[in-house]
């Protein structure tokens, strides 16, 4: 019983290949157009000519079944191809050198073609009070590497420097120059018509695939003197950071680092003027962390 | 083989094959079904067969990476069970929804009324929460398939299953033990948080990123020079080469059978019997590859269709396709089959042994390979001054190109497109290569060139028309789609009743896709245009342009998608609507 079968198999098998020879085993050095044109006859020389395929004609219950009532369900409801997302993340949130405390944070909540940005970056110092501003900007894509922003900003008052809170309309761009750069750069505008520009630089170095060295940069600058705040008109200040971080996962990543702040022109001469110094180098440590 | 005397005469041929294609009720079933029913060993998941089935969609508790996590599941079981239908007959399947959300199951590569193909918002309305769906439609084919949820994201938490058809004429290939080795991919993730994740990092998983190190030791051996102009290149685009799967076995455990690598399920075997291995992959993000150390494996069936055998050492199986192996072991010892994952962090395995018990080890998991310029279709020798940008608004015209393959046309609503951050250079169909990390590794390995159909489309006439889709994505945004568009701002690709089209996709992303079609077969051509293989999901690799004719036989609204499930959520997808 099983021999018979399996010289049944086999024959099956054998002229299973042998059609499959005069069809498709040409071997790759042999074709030639002139094999494809013979295949092609051979086609023909069957029941049916090439290209009398006709497809099974339709009834009345093809048609039905082809399109069925969708009680008013379409894709959207099975699959969401632009869902709500949202991500908050502590890019610093670090004790520095001195006795402060300085964070800079970023949320975001929306879809593919637009989100709303929530950005916060200040330090908490005991001799200085609270220096801090938050935005809220919105945000879209104008191509694959960079969004453009607008919004407003808010610098909180700080009682101790005797300053007032200070409101900014914002526009900006943020992306990922060539070279895996990331950039953020935001124009000011604000009351009384004073301006600012601040740009930040980013880079991530991985000494391994946890251990990761970021330098960043940041710059600002003024379009007026500004005494309260102590910030000249022009180039200002440029803080340069060094931060080594170790993603114990992705989501949490512990650092120290280095800051050095420059001061410039005017901003350099108030900066001076209560006997602080011009330059300032300080340790930090913190946790970068988002969800 | 000779030609003359083993050629069945044509007009005997034609009328065998329609015969085959249209299942016409053959004489002898009970002989050759005899041997062979070897799939209820004592590990494998049920084997349900017949023709009326009742299936539940429901939450099942599992405990497959040592914390507890809730999967969702047909009958209760991860897989599946195993349905196995037979060529011909009417099949009726009442799908039962316990969940509290919408489901449905589709049967995947099964050629059917669009009202029976189990997409939701296409096919009909899903099945609703406490609800059931009677599905029941004639099987017009034979071979392995699956199926699998077409809701939301309930593939990656478990719903899927291998689908068997047994055909009506005897196969053309013998062998002894027949069993099922579904692969698959597990989190305990929620999906939607894994997905949602991957719109906030998606390079989350990617902890092979090149490092400082692997600087210093590329310029210490291929020079600073050659080291810096590769950083350069890869910089200039801001990807990495090391980007082979968007998630990977930081978060997956991979799974063969249900089982884990550690905790494999175990199919038996008689030394010197031939074993039929049907490989499916029912993963939802991860290609494998798979080898057997010590065996040979014959290649029968692609996508459920016979090919001509083709003995090989190991293949690559994107997700959504079936491979039918023959193995002969003729040994009395165990042997492992290996699945490791196309970017090496991980393996599935089952073994096959003479008794229970018996194991062979793992290999080592290979090297993991790098993407170069030529993988991603840029060509070596323009990428090295690095000046291109590769973005979507690239000047094609400024760049002199020293290779011969013509300058690949974009089309216009890619240019400027916030969600697409690549466009390919000079694809070629490269069906003879076997893929990366696969290359010159002293193994034979399975390439697209290798698989001839058994069966010639019934259809032959030549495609009245073209269709290119290009295939597309932002790695960064996560944003997938066709042509810079997803698919909810996409109108369907309309297809006339009866016309026969072909459609060429080309890949301006870097990730691999295997697209699949529903309703109708992707009749695979060659770099010739030459019929090659009838498949239902054709993989279309970074740098690629791959052609499959399709004949639009088949009535409705059809999804279209790339079968990576969280690129088909994020947009990868169309409708293909096949009207009058």
């Amino acid at each position: 019983m099983r021999g018979a079968l399996a010289i049944g198999l086999l024959l099956c098998m054998q002229s299973a290949f042998a059609q499959d020879h005069s069809q498709h085993a040409m071997p790759p050095s042999s074709p030639t157009t002139t094999d494809e044109h013979a295949q092609h006859r051979e086609h023909t020389t069957g029941d049916d000519a090439p290209g009398d395929y006709r497809s099974p004609v339709l009834t009345d219950a093809d048609r039905a079944a082809a399109f069925p009532d969708l009680h008013g369900h379409d894709m959207s409801a099975h699959m969401d191809d632009d869902p709500f997302v949202w991500m908050v993340m502590a890019d610093r949130f670090e004790w520095q050198q001195g006795d402060a405390v300085a964070w800079e944070g970023t949320a975001w909540f929306g879809h593919d073609r637009g989100r709303l940005w929530l950005r916060s970056e200040g330090e908490r110092e005991r001799n200085h009070g609270t220096e801090a501003n938050i935005e809220a900007l919105w945000g879209e894509p104008v191509n694959a590497w960079w969004d453009v922003l607008a919004g407003v900003r808010h610098d909180i008052s700080n009682e101790r420097l005797g300053h007032h809170g200070q409101d900014w309309l914002a526009i900006g761009v943020q992306g990922l120059a060539p070279y895996k750069f990331e950039v953020q750069a935001t124009v000011y505008i604000g009351e009384g018509g004073q301006s600012m520009l601040q740009a930040e630089v980013e880079y991530e170095l991985l000494l391994t695939n946890k251990l990761i060295l970021q330098p960043r940069i940041e710059a600002t600058a003024l379009g007026r003197n500004d005494a309260v705040r102590g910030i000249g008109s022009g180039l200002g200040e440029v803080d340069a950071g060094l931060r080594l971080r170790y993603e114990v996962r992705r989501e949490v990543a512990p650092y120290i680092g280095i800051e050095r702040a420059v001061r410039f022109g005017k901003t350099a001469d108030f900066a001076r003027a209560p006997g602080d110094d011009a330059h300032e180098t300080r340790w930090v440590a913190g946790v970068r962390f988002w969800f | 083989m000779n030609d003359e005397t083993s050629r069945f005469p044509d007009t005997t041929r034609r009328r065998l094959l329609r015969g085959m294609a249209l299942g016409s009720a053959a004489a002898g079933l009970g002989l050759w079904r005899e041997p062979v029913w070897a799939l209820a060993t004592p590990n494998q998941s049920g084997v349900l067969a017949g023709k009326d089935f009742d299936l539940s969609i429901g939450r099942t508790p599992v405990n497959i990476t040592g914390r507890a996590a809730s999967a969702i599941t047909v009958n209760g079981s991860l897989p599946g069970p195993i349905l196995r239908w037979r060529e011909g007959d009417e099949v009726t399947l009442r799908v039962r929804n316990t969940l509290a959300e919408t489901s449905a199951i589709h049967w995947h590569g099964i050629l059917l009324p669009a009202n029976m193909d189990g997409v939701p918002g296409l096919s009909f309305h899903g099945i609703e929460p406490g609800g059931d769906y009677l599905y029941r439609f004639r099987v017009r084919q034979s071979g392995t398939y699956w199926y699998h949820s077409h809701s939301s994201l309930q593939e990656q938490a478990g719903v899927y299953g291998a689908l068997i058809v047994d055909p009506l004429e005897p196969e053309p290939f013998a062998f002894d033990r027949d069993y099922v080795v579904m692969l698959s991919d597990w989190t305990d993730m929620d999906p939607h948080r894994l997905f949602a994740r991957l719109k906030k990092r998606s390079d989350y998983d990617n902890l092979y990123k090149r490092t400082v190190g692997d600087f210093l030791r590329d310029a210490r051996e291929d020079g600073i020079t050659a080291a810096v102009a590769d950083r350069k290149a890869w910089g200039a685009m801001r990807m990495s080469p090391t980007d082979l799967a968007d998630v990977n076995g930081n978060t997956y455990t991979y799974l063969a059978n249900g089982r884990r690598a550690d905790d494999d399920w175990t199919g038996l075997f008689t030394p010197g019997e031939r074993v039929r291995l049907r490989f499916v992959n029912g993963a939802a993000m991860t290609f494998f590859d798979v080898r057997i150390p010590g065996l040979k494996l014959t290649v029968v069936a692609a996508d459920g269709q016979n090919i001509q055998p083709v003995e090989v050492d190991e293949f690559r199986i994107a997700p959504a396709e079936t491979f039918d192996v023959i193995v002969q072991p003729e040994r009395d010892e165990a042997h492992v089959v290996f699945a490791q994952a196309m970017d090496r962090s991980g393996h599935a395995r089952i073994t096959l042994a003479p008794r229970m018990g018996m194991r062979a080890p793992s290999p080592a998991l290979d090297k993991r390979a790098l993407l170069t310029m030529d993988d991603m279709g840029h060509g070596s020798h323009a990428m090295s001054t690095a000046e291109m940008s590769c973005g979507a608004n690239m000047d094609h015209s400024k760049m002199s190109m020293p290779m011969s393959t013509p300058m690949q046309a974009h089309p216009a609503s890619e240019t400027g497109n916030p969600f697409v951050d690549m466009q390919t250079m000079s694809p070629t169909p490269r069906l003879d290569d076997p893929g990366i990390g696969l290359r010159d590794n002293g193994r034979r390995v399975l390439r697209y060139a290798d698989l001839h159909s058994l069966q010639v489309p019934d259809d032959d006439r030549e495609p009245s028309r073209e269709i290119e889709l290009h295939l597309t994505g932002h790695m960064e945004r996560f944003v997938w789609g066709f042509d810079g568009i997803k698919f909810s701002d996409a109108e369907p690709v309309r297809l006339k009743y009866g016309e026969r089209v072909r459609f060429t996709l080309v890949n301006d992303t870097m990730m691999e896709h295997p697209v699949h079609l529903h309703g109708m077969w992707s009749d695979l051509e060659d770099a010739d245009g030459k019929f090659l293989v009838r498949k239902h999901s054709v993989s279309i690799p970074p740098g690629t342009k791959r052609s499959f004719r399709v004949t639009a036989d088949a009535l409705g609204r059809w999804a279209f998608h790339c079968h990576m499930l969280m690129h088909m959520e994020a947009g990868m997808m169309r409708e293909v609507r096949v009207e009058e």
